[in-house]
């Protein structure tokens, strides 16, 4: 008896016995009823923004732990920010254990979804959308969460940023699955984080559709234990329209999956197809940086299982040196699975350490790598194509557990 | 019969002719500014004797608003020193802030428009934030919890009408500035920021010995190391550039606040060349680069990110991110210097 009693007393603490439903319906003064309604709720209440067009020319915050806000579906609760006056978001969340579901957030003026710093986040059959098309003058991100843990994006679509359309960036524990990423420079990118799970996504016709990128100087480094698998990363074909000085203006139309400088990440299961310059690229960051506690360079990478249509029929040599390089190289026969071959000097002259090396266990793909050595020494085809050189013992990372709350 | 209507009298003067120390405590905010009553004249902005005006040796830019400081500390508490940061104040204390714009800048005799009262106020628990947005008739303040847009006008020192979409920010607006490490904090009196005169009643005292004086603060070193005014042209170059970023940029572009996942950061304390953003490529920056590849490039003004977000009014770009919808031209020509001038 008093054990049961001890689970249930901190069980019955973290309830809010008086948790309210709110419902905010169209109409004059949206802005102030919405913003309002979302500072004035408490731990376990309910905000419910009914079917409607609301149209905004401030962003909204919300930052009370524990709360769910939601619409009555993407098509019918519809948050537009296309009058925005204020604000470098549509919506910014800054407090734990959040739960968003079921409206769309338009034409934000900067990000359309930003979370900062939440422990414990839900983004569910959300929408983020910039309406007039692929622009450079389109935001930045659609969703958004950096820094923070328990982050759960499923049932999510994310059209026309002008950087990525789902980005996780700086956080630990994360689920991004049956999502769909269209018309954006980046479909999804998990940048500097820990422990993802990417799966079960659509990425089709962004110009690059799934990145896992590592980069320097910044407080949260070293990005590691990420699977991306199950997911359908085809025809990506839309010209990189990003703001010139962000990384992912670099990246070339056409690219399904870039894996750069990160650790420990499983390709599996995906069908990667339509890919104007290459399905699969496998890269070290390529910039100085005097970051001592970074390291540029991708290992233990596992490919395995992947199904590969067409690519690298249309390479685009116009955007960063990445498929000019390529297309020098192969000349013009342009693989399926790339990796630059870039290793600290040491590798090249002792070798890669085995738990380090790229693992590539796959039946139809093309396959290019460069020896750096024959690079550097001059020869005149410098490149390795033999995809048997790379096999190996897969051993699978652990499924990401995230908190449910 | 006599003594009682003394006694009345009593409570009445001190009721007007106190502050509420209850309502800066109480777990909620009263609806009107006039209950706490930190001012005797609210028309006026004449506060109670106990609270105290103040000034900023660098302020923050906030769309060419004025503004005028005051602190509150109950009788027999003290805020006590910390190095480098914010004295920490009593509960019971509370910071006033009021915003307004002159109706011309060039005849203050014609007095002014007064646009909100913000306070911080130090509870049991914490510091926690609220607006108050001034009336039409100016006679009184009411409490905005999700903000207020209030179109403004001023006319200018050069005699131009000035118009503005001020914005009195909601109570999380407030946190996006006043949160370090995710806990609300002033930004405005440590020790070095208000190591100034100012002209009291009683005549000219620098601040910090006024603060002792009136037994607000328990101590502050004689040794401070405090900002220039930014707009000091006697000042060296570098000094009024990192004065200016500090309290305009550092609250959240330092370690502890909102924008530490930028990396870049401008506070006083920052010494790395890459984190103050010399040669800094941005990281989730999106159209604020402007076509510009770092946050910095010595010697190049409009090559550098930072200058570019300061000058832009639209909201996905400018920096900061709230209060301001105006560009604040004199500190951009002063930072152009900077930039200029910096070593490459």
């Amino acid at each position: 008896m008093k054990s049961i009693l001890l689970f249930f007393i901190p069980f019955l603490a973290s309830f809010n016995l008086n948790a309210k439903e709110v419902h905010i319906n169209p109409g004059p003064n949206a802005q102030e009823r919405v913003q309002e309604a979302m500072i004035l709720m408490e731990e376990g209440d309910t905000l419910i923004i009914k079917s409607g067009y609301y149209a905004f020319e401030d962003g909204l915050s919300l930052d009370v732990n524990g709360v769910t806000v939601k619409g009555e579906g993407i098509d019918n609760t519809i948050l537009d920010f296309k009058n925005q006056q204020s604000g470098a978001q549509g919506l910014l969340v800054t407090s734990d254990r959040v739960t968003l579901s079921d409206f769309s957030i338009l034409d934000a003026k900067g990000d359309a979804l930003k979370v900062i710093g939440a422990k414990g986040i839900n983004m569910i059959n959300l929408k983020t959308e910039w309406t007039g098309g692929p622009k450079s003058t389109n935001g930045a991100y659609g969703f958004y969460p950096v820094e923070s843990e328990d982050v759960l994006i499923d049932g999510c679509v994310a059209i026309g940023a002008s950087d990525a359309g789902i980005y996780v960036g700086q956080s630990k524990n994360i689920i991004v699955r049956n999502s769909i990423a269209q018309f954006n420079v980046a479909g999804i990118e998990i940048e500097n984080s820990y422990y993802a799970d990417v799966y079960n996504n659509l990425a089709s016709h962004n110009t690059g559709g799934i990145l896992v990128f590592d980069l320097p100087d910044l407080p949260q480094q070293g990005g590691h234990h990420i699977r991306v698998f199950d997911n359908k990363s085809i025809d990506n074909d839309t010209d990189n329209f990003a703001p010139e000085g962000n990384i992912v203006g670099e990246v070339p139309r056409g690219t399904g999956i870039i894996i750069m400088a990160n650790s420990d990440v499983e390709i599996f299961n995906n069908l990667m197809s339509g890919n104007g310059t290459v399905n699969l690229s496998i890269v070290s960051y390529g910039d100085e940086t005097d970051d001592p506690n970074y390291y540029p360079h991708p290992k233990n990478i596992q490919v395995h299982g992947n199904t590969y249509g067409p690519s690298g029929f249309d390479p685009d040599i116009e955007t960063g040196d990445l498929a000019k390089a390529l297309f020098e190289i192969s000349g013009g026969n342009m693989p399926d699975i790339f990796w630059d071959g870039v290793v600290p000097l040491s590798q090249i002259i002792l070798g890669q350490p085995d738990d380090e090396k790229l693992i590539i266990e796959e039946e139809n793909a093309r396959f290019l790598t460069i020896k750096p050595i024959k690079y550097m020494l001059g020869f005149s085809d410098p490149t390795n194509t033999n995809k048997e050189d790379f096999r190996g013992k897969i051993s699978p990372l652990k499924e990401i557990k995230i908190e449910t709350f | 019969m006599r003594s009682f209507v003394c006694f009345l009298l009593l409570i009445f003067t001190t009721n007007i002719f106190s502050v509420n120390n209850n309502l800066i405590l109480a777990d909620s905010f009263p609806e009107k500014l006039s209950e706490f009553g930190f001012f005797i004249d609210y028309s006026a902005q004449e506060p109670h004797k106990k609270v105290i005006p103040y000034e900023l040796i660098s302020t923050l830019f906030s769309d060419y608003s004025y503004k005028q400081r005051w602190v509150y500390v109950p009788d027999h508490a003290k805020a006590t020193y910390v190095k480098d940061w914010v004295f920490d104040f009593p509960e019971g204390s509370a910071l006033i802030k009021t915003f307004y714009y002159p109706i011309d800048e060039r005849n203050p005799d014609l007095g002014k428009q007064l646009l909100e009262t913000r306070l911080l106020l130090r509870k049991k628990d914490g510091w926690e934030g609220v607006s108050y947005a001034w009336n039409e008739e100016q006679n009184e303040a009411y409490k905005k919890i999700a903000g207020k847009t209030i179109n403004a006008s001023w006319i200018d020192f050069m005699g131009d009408q000035r118009q503005v979409r001020y914005r009195v920010p909601n109570v999380n607006q407030c946190k996006e500035c006043h949160a370090a490490k995710d806990v609300i904090t002033p930004i405005g009196p440590k020790a070095k920021n208000i190591n100034k005169d100012f002209t009291y009643e009683e005549g000219e005292f620098n601040q910090l010995a006024y603060w002792m004086k009136k037994e607000i603060i328990n101590a502050f070193p004689q040794d401070l190391v405090s900002p220039v005014d930014w707009s000091d042209k006697t000042q060296n170059i570098d000094d009024r550039a990192r004065s200016y970023l500090d309290v305009n940029c550092g609250h959240c572009h330092s370690a502890t606040g909102n924008a530490n996942s930028t990396g870049l950061y401008l506070n006083l304390v920052e010494t790395r060349d890459i984190n103050l953003g010399i040669y800094k490529k941005p990281v989730a920056t999106g159209r604020g680069s402007g076509g510009n590849k770092y946050s910095i490039v010595p010697g190049k003004p409009d090559e550098s990110i930072l200058l570019y977000r300061m000058q832009s009014m639209d909201p996905g770009i400018m920096m900061p991110e709230s209060g301001r919808v105006l560009t604040h031209q004199e500190a951009v020509e002063m930072l152009r210097e900077w930039i200029t001038k910096l070593p490459n």
